[in-house]
């Protein structure tokens, strides 16, 4: 019996040889025209490592791949390799935490949100202990298909009390998120991004720094007031800086109300269901504010496998997508 | 640490006396709420007693000692068992008893680390306590702190992925500060352990990834006394197994008989009637 769904299979097809091959794990999001750093989490936890001792590491068969092999090799005593067994990973991190240490805890994120979610909630969230949790393949970053793509991370964190969750820009709220995180006292959940990792606020906004927990203005705006998170503030910046020459007006904020008649538009590297979307669409009808709204996610969907920029395209994270989209809502 | 040096161990009180006083409230805990995991408390007095008056350094008068022997419940059910032994240790106030698994009370029917005095972790998420012990033996070595950690499981927790991904754990970091101690009663929920997954032999499999493992009646307090020496003076840096083979209802014999279940069911009328059994078995 064949299921329906899996009738695509049996399906010879034709491979376009334009197509970009299917990117390696690290694959560069950097649009055209960014700087990049190398490892800006492993560098930066290094440092505040430096000034507090508590601060340890720990990966389940995945540190060079989350940037913490530049932690373990700085600090070898201070680091644990804890092989490939995520719920040990995060239970020994509670462990840990509660004989007052702050492990910094890194896998991927389909692991951390979905292999090891009660180890997360039970052991380390319902306790308030501050292990951060930080990883890496957050929503759409890697081709490699559902088993690599945490589409849904995001959902399942904000469920989850006392977690925070802080979904990064760029190479400077990578570095300026890891002191937060220590100084927060609580539990934290950290999309990563790693490798080389493009600079892109300062660009727009040269006195940026990261804060935990406030949405920041980048750009100012008449028509379009986009609220995004992480990668996808990238994306909107683009986005913006092209509808410029076309005299659409965009604003552009990391993750803050929306009055005064613009179309407002989320943007998140996540599914549309239990993301930034649906927070700020919480927010606003709390406030009393009924915009016109519209949301730029990724959808309700196992997605394919394939080249990242090809499915960014696909699923609508492009810059010419999401340039497209606000064009079309207008 | 040794437990030699606590008050509580010199005391001249027996091991009998305090395992029985813990059955005693553990049965008036259950009758103040009419339900209780009391056939597991029975089971497991005598592994309590000989952890919390034998093998185990704590002040009473301050929980949170810092060079405490740490003693973590992963069986979240267990607590009524726990809070007696507590409660016999002086660590939680006997005037509460009465308030077991009442609004507001100190000790909620399955346990918790922030609502009790002498509560580590949060258990009952079954297979997650061992997990935790083993970060917590990594964080004490670092600390240079000599204290034992015991982490007290159920045969049904054998079951769980995480376990086994914390057995290996243990060894690799050679905790030799880690005292494991399965309460193997053969009841889980749908019925015999032994007819799910916990299909033996236990203490090889343990042996086989590199833990000391040892075998025990766990309702023989000369036993239990000799395998917990034999656990915290080992010279090698291994961690170690102490698997209690226990009868659930242990000390009043007509539950003892009852058909066994994960939940013995008691009847209203029937507490009073365990009490005079367990008064019957009182240690002279």
């Amino acid at each position: 019996m064949t299921l329906a769904s899996m009738a695509r299979k049996y399906e010879p097809r034709q491979v376009a040889q334009t197509k970009v091959a299917t990117s390696a794990m690290i694959a560069s999001l950097a649009a055209e025209g960014y700087d990049t750093v190398s490892a800006p989490f492993g560098a930066a936890l290094v440092d505040v490592a430096r000034q507090d001792a508590r601060i340890l590491g720990l990966s389940a068969d995945l540190s060079k791949y989350t940037d913490l092999h530049v932690f373990a090799n700085a600090m070898p005593d201070r680091f644990y390799q804890m092989g490939m067994a995520e719920q040990v990973l995060f239970s020994a991190a509670a462990g840990l935490a509660r004989e007052g240490f702050i492990p910094f805890a890194t896998t991927y994120a389909v692991f951390a949100s979905r292999r090891a979610y009660d180890f997360i909630a039970m052991a380390i969230a319902e306790e308030n202990l501050p292990v951060k949790v930080v990883c890496a393949l957050p929503g759409l970053t890697t081709g490699y298909g559902p088993s690599h793509q945490a589409t849904e991370d995001l959902a399942i964190f904000r469920g989850l009390p006392n977690m925070v969750i802080i979904d990064p820009c760029d190479a400077d709220d990578v570095a300026g998120m890891v002191p937060a995180m220590v100084a927060h006292e609580g539990p934290v959940y950290a999309r990563l991004l790693r490798g080389k990792v493009p600079t892109v606020l300062t660009r727009h906004k040269p006195d940026y720094r990261f804060q935990l927990g406030r949405a920041q203005m980048i750009r100012e705006g008449r028509d379009v007031l986009v609220i995004s998170s992480g990668i996808m503030t990238m994306r909107a910046l683009d986005a913006a800086t092209r509808l410029a020459a076309d005299k659409v007006d965009v604003a552009a904020i990391t993750a803050e109300a929306a009055k005064g008649g613009r179309l407002v538009v989320t943007a998140e590297n996540h599914t549309v269901n239990g993301g930034l979307g649906e927070a700020v669409a919480k927010e606003l009808l709390l406030a009393g504010i009924a915009p016109r709204f519209r949301m730029i996610g990724l959808p309700d969907a196992f997605l394919e496998a394939g080249a990242l920029p090809t499915l960014h395209d696909m699923y609508g994270l492009s810059v010419d997508k999401v340039a497209a989209q606000i064009k079309g809502w207008l | 640490m040794t437990a030699e040096n606590s008050a509580i161990a010199r005391s001249n009180m027996t091991l009998e006396m305090r395992a029985w006083n813990i059955r005693r409230k553990a049965l008036l805990m259950g009758e103040v709420q009419g339900q209780g995991y009391i056939g597991q408390a029975l089971g497991v007095a005598d592994v309590l007693a000989t952890s919390y008056f034998h093998a185990l350094d704590y002040r009473p008068e301050d929980p949170d000692w810092e060079g405490r022997d740490r003693f973590l419940l992963s069986i979240g059910h267990y607590a009524i068992a726990l809070y007696a032994a507590l409660m016999e240790a002086g660590i939680l106030p006997e005037a509460e008893l009465e308030t077991y698994g009442m609004d507001d009370s100190r000790m909620p029917m399955s346990g918790m680390a922030s609502y009790t005095p002498g509560m580590e972790i949060t258990g009952g998420s079954l297979g997650q306590g061992l997990g935790i012990a083993v970060g917590m033996a990594m964080g004490l070595k670092r600390k240079k702190n000599p204290a034992f950690v015991y982490n007290l499981m159920s045969d049904g927790e054998l079951g769980e992925g995480s376990t086994w991904e914390a057995v290996m754990s243990a060894v690799q970091w050679k905790l030799d500060n880690l005292i494991c101690i399965v309460d193997f009663n053969n009841q889980q929920a749908d019925g015999p352990s032994r007819d799910a997954l916990a299909v033996g032999p236990e203490a090889p499999k343990w042996a086989a990834f590199g833990w000391h493992a040892q075998e025990v009646d766990g309702n023989d307090l000369e036993a239990l006394v000799a395998a917990f020496d034999t656990a915290r003076n080992l010279p090698e840096a291994k961690p170690r197994v102490i698997i209690c083979n226990t009868k659930m209802c242990k000390g009043v014999d007509f539950l003892e008989a009852r058909e066994m279940n994960h939940f013995v069911r008691v009847d209203p009328d029937e507490w009073a009637k365990a009490l005079d059994k367990l008064e019957e078995g009182k240690p002279q």
